[in-house]
């Protein structure tokens, strides 16, 4: 007997391997980009097969499509800075030294002999593995949501959740540090279609990303997808230049990069003390705690991952610059 | 044939064309994406390690192992970029 849904299954797997080889070998890096945003969709759709929604929302609006957006844009200020803008066929950006086919070779059958270890442990392996199911269900009624996987985000893991969101702050801070003084890459003409398409979409998107955050309790959803629906209309924004990021934004920015970690520290701290530990939410106010927590976090991603993707500090032009620009 | 088999060769596979591009790509921007198919290959094998046959539900801890792996591998993304950006700027401007 067989499943059609085995045949799905088969033909995703080959599909996604096939994406990941193809993001390898094609020669132009645009294609690479486009093939690899293809490749995470299809890897979401495989999450949602494995039945974890959450992952694949996770997938689906950060590791695919604001890195994508990020991807993209690096791309253009690579080839602007290497004056290739205009020349497609430039595959390359950094020179390239053929390597030996030998070396080749050698990676390769190392890369094949660690595949072949890893797939026969994978098999190997027992296949219903202690897990945290049952710890998880039994403590479920104390977390205060009624969705698993934020549980565990929020509540019972909820310290490498807090580190996360440190990452993110860490990522930003580095950004700015590291392209200060960078000159930017004109931002291409969108036309006026783009405008009109940016009206439309963008109360549709904030729409989303609040549904996503709040039914994130109860149902797949949370502040990470959330957020990430909320950075792409950081993106539209900036993209259409609706708002063009000024020097004096940048204190309101710093606020909105540290709100999150601030509360999630802030909460965690308070609910401490008299016989409870750090992130131990009082019962009664949980679902309160973990909502103003998520809301809050929410914003600071959203800004955050905007802040990746429009890359420099906005400061105020030199003025060098300035006599250049009248 | 389970999907959690079919999958978790997928992610092994996805793994090991990630790492041989991570050894032999020479444009950084390809190394950057080669290192993130690694990654992927990684969230696979523990999406596949929570998976339970149907009517049971799949084990939350993973999923927000690999919900988490996501934001941070988008962290170190932009940081690699911001770096591949400037070091560009730096050798465009050598070349001058």
């Amino acid at each position: 007997m067989t499943d059609p849904l085995v045949i799905f299954d088969l033909l995703l797997g080959l599909s996604i391997v096939a994406l990941a080889l193809a993001v390898l070998s094609v020669r132009d890096l645009f294609a690479a980009i486009v093939l690899f945003v293809i490749f995470g969709l299809l890897s979401a759709l495989a999450w949602v097969r494995l039945s974890a929604p959450d992952v694949a929302l996770a997938e689906a609006a950060i590791g695919t499509g604001v890195t994508g957006a990020l991807l993209l844009k690096t791309l253009h200020h690579l080839r602007y800075v290497t004056g290739t803008l205009d020349r497609p066929e430039a595959m390359n950006l950094t020179p390239v030294t053929p390597v030996p086919m030998p070396v080749l070779w050698v990676n390769a059958a190392f890369c094949g002999l660690i595949a072949l270890g890893l797939a026969v442990a994978f098999l190997e392996a027992p296949k219903v593995g202690p897990g945290f199911d049952a710890l998880v269900a039994e403590a479920m009624p104390a977390s205060g949501v009624d969705h698993p996987v934020t549980a565990v985000l929020l509540n019972f893991r909820a310290y490498d959740t807090l580190m996360e969101v440190v990452v993110l702050l860490a990522a930003v801070i580095a950004v700015w540090q590291v392209e200060r003084g960078l000159s930017e890459a004109p931002a291409p003409h969108l036309g006026e279609v783009w405008q009109g398409f940016a009206r439309l979409a963008l109360p549709a998107i904030v729409v989303v990303g609040t549904y996503l955050l709040w039914v994130g309790a109860e149902a797949p959803g949370g502040a990470f997808q959330g957020g990430a629906v909320l950075a792409s209309v950081g993106l539209l924004l900036l993209l259409s230049r609706f708002y063009v990021p000024q020097p004096a934004h940048r204190g309101i920015a710093r606020l909105a990069f540290v709100l999150g970690t601030g509360v999630f520290s802030a909460v965690a701290l308070l609910v401490s003390g008299g016989g409870r530990v750090a992130f131990e939410y009082p019962l009664e106010h949980a679902k309160t705690l973990i909502l103003l927590i998520e809301g809050l976090v929410t914003i600071s991603i959203a800004v955050t991952l905007a802040a990746l993707f429009h890359g420099r500090e906005p400061v105020a032009l030199g003025e060098e610059e300035r006599r250049n620009d009248t | 044939m389970t999907p959690d088999m079919i999958y978790g060769l997928t992610g092994i596979a996805v793994f090991a064309i990630g790492l041989a591009g991570a050894l032999c790509a020479q444009d950084r921007l390809r190394r950057l994406l080669a290192l993130k198919l690694c990654s992927m290959g990684a969230g696979f094998l523990l999406v596949v390690a929570a998976w339970r046959v149907p009517p049971d539900a799949p084990d939350p801890v993973p999923h927000a192992l690999v919900i988490t792996g996501i934001v941070v591998v988008v962290s170190a993304t932009a940081v690699a970029l911001a770096l591949i950006r400037r070091l560009q700027s730096l050798e465009t401007r050598d070349d001058d």
